[in-house]
């Protein structure tokens, strides 16, 4: 920590979180002591143009987002994995390049395969 | 180069000279509360206006002009504004859910910030991880979105957070592949070291060629990150209103509409963290004299100007390129700019194993 020398990085990123939920929370405070209250029915309805909502809002939803879901899983463990590489790659030499280009390669395959299944394609 | 920290450390001992160790920490944690926290308002509004300002410009108009000298004046009604408007309460909301949203939107863009290299010595937030530590919170924030749209029961918001959280997620891994490629270059995930080690030259020179396609790909990566330019597909206003803030009201939306421009601004401080030094001036090995002369220059000062000039160009890219279609975008991340960037990262890692870099 470089702000002030006595401080741990812990206790500071708490601090930092505090100061965000303290944040929302004022704001929050403040705005319910000075805003306007009032109810209707009409006001509580979901904003659709004035139309009624017809039927459930919280439902099943298109299954393309899933699929990308899943293949953002694997690429987000495989990036994590990359990230100790990284700072320790000088001193591995070319076994640790070698060694990481056959774990980028085999997740190469993994992607062509998932393009060549039509994984990637909008539909 | 000035050193903030003297001044801190001076401070701390200050305090420790009347206070026990305990209440040291709780005052200095106070004190960087209350920074944060005003660095974190005065910079939301900052971004409001500078973004209202240069879309006028771009479009040939004035842009805000009425409330102060030059309109400078207007955010500051704006925010007073939205905080006396009425926070409706809608039917069937989650409403656990509905009020989680923008505490974990905030409060992710806030820890965020406080990571951010500001200068020679200031600093908060310094883990030996640093730039790993800001990557994972900012996935929290793209989890408040989620369930902001979820939570309204409106299908429009819905709609508007499946597409952020497939936009935001996509983009994520070339975003973390670009920083990775840096990373190979400095060997260090550490913000300070990071910055210590561009006293040379910036990372952009030192890695030419994969490196300035890393930037590329960051700066697109970070346009699609931010919910922002040809990529705003969640907040489409003709398809769906307002996107997944659709029935937030008051305040509540106004959450939403600052965390926003910090995203654009952290987004902006990390790209000139990693690739255009930080806080460090520009130095040229060999000038001496010219090195010199820019080490005249504060350090927190080029940090805001390298930020600022960043958000202008993502900014600028908002108003120049049309919106792209839902398909584009999933299909221009993952079948070009990932592989790119995975191989990017293959060019780097060879030209660092060889020495090929200054």
């Amino acid at each position: 920590m470089n702000l002030l020398l006595e401080i741990s990085n812990g206790a500071l990123a708490i601090t930092a979180t505090l100061t965000g939920i303290g944040l929302v929370f004022a704001a929050l405070l403040i705005a319910k002591l000075i805003s306007p209250k009032s109810y209707s029915v009409k006001k509580a309805e979901p904003y659709e143009c004035g139309i009624p909502t017809r039927g459930e809002s919280m439902i099943q939803f298109k299954a393309g987002y899933y699929i990308f879901a899943i293949l953002f899983l694997i690429f987000d463990v495989e990036t994590v994995f990359l990230y100790p590489w990284s700072v320790v790659m000088r001193s591995l030499g070319p076994q640790g390049l070698l060694c990481i280009g056959i774990f980028m390669f085999v997740l190469i395959m993994g992607l062509a395969y998932a393009w060549r299944k039509g994984a990637l394609k909008w539909k | 180069m000035f050193n903030f920290g003297k001044w801190t450390s001076e401070f701390n001992n200050l305090l420790m000279g009347f206070l026990p160790e305990w209440a040291t920490v709780l005052v200095e944690c106070v004190i960087i509360a209350v920074l944060v926290l005003l660095t974190y308002t005065v910079l939301a509004l900052f971004y409001i206006l500078y973004e209202r300002k240069l879309c006028a410009w771009f479009q040939c108009r004035l842009g805000p002009m009425r409330v102060g000298k030059w309109g400078l004046l207007q955010v500051f009604a704006d925010m007073f504004k939205i905080l006396v408007k009425e926070l409706i309460s809608l039917k069937d909301t989650d409403r656990f859910l509905f009020k989680l949203a923008p505490y974990l939107v905030i409060t992710s863009s806030v820890v965020m910030l406080a990571c951010l290299p500001w200068g020679n010595g200031l600093q908060i937030i310094d883990y030996n991880i640093g730039i790993f530590f800001i990557l994972a919170v900012s996935s929290v924030g793209v989890l408040g979105i989620l369930l902001a749209g979820w939570s309204s029961n409106n299908k429009y918001t819905l709609i508007g957070a499946m597409r952020s959280g497939a936009q935001m997620i996509s983009y994520e891994i070339s975003l973390g592949l670009a920083i990775i490629t840096v990373i190979v270059l400095a060997g260090t995930m550490n913000i300070t070291e990071l910055v210590w080690q561009q006293e040379s030259t910036w990372f952009i020179f030192r890695g030419h060629v994969p490196a300035i396609i890393a930037f590329l790909i960051y700066i697109v990566a970070a346009t699609a990150e931010t919910n922002r330019g040809p990529f705003d597909l969640p907040e489409a206003e003709h398809e769906l209103t307002a996107g997944y803030h659709t029935e937030y009201s008051g305040i509540h939306f106004g959450f939403f509409y600052l965390a926003e421009y910090l995203n654009l601004f952290i987004v902006s401080g990390i790209a000139s963290l990693m690739f255009l030094g930080g806080w460090m001036p520009l130095h040229i090995p060999g000038w001496e004299a010219f090195n010199n002369v820019m080490n005249y220059i504060p350090s927190i000062v080029w940090f805001i100007g390298k930020s600022f000039f960043i958000s202008y160009v993502i900014i600028w890219f908002k108003w120049t390129f049309p919106r792209v279609r839902i398909d584009q975008m999933l299909s221009f991340e993952w079948k070009y700019l990932m592989p790119l960037s995975l191989f990017n990262l293959v060019l780097m890692a060879v030209c660092v194993a060889f020495g090929w870099h200054f």
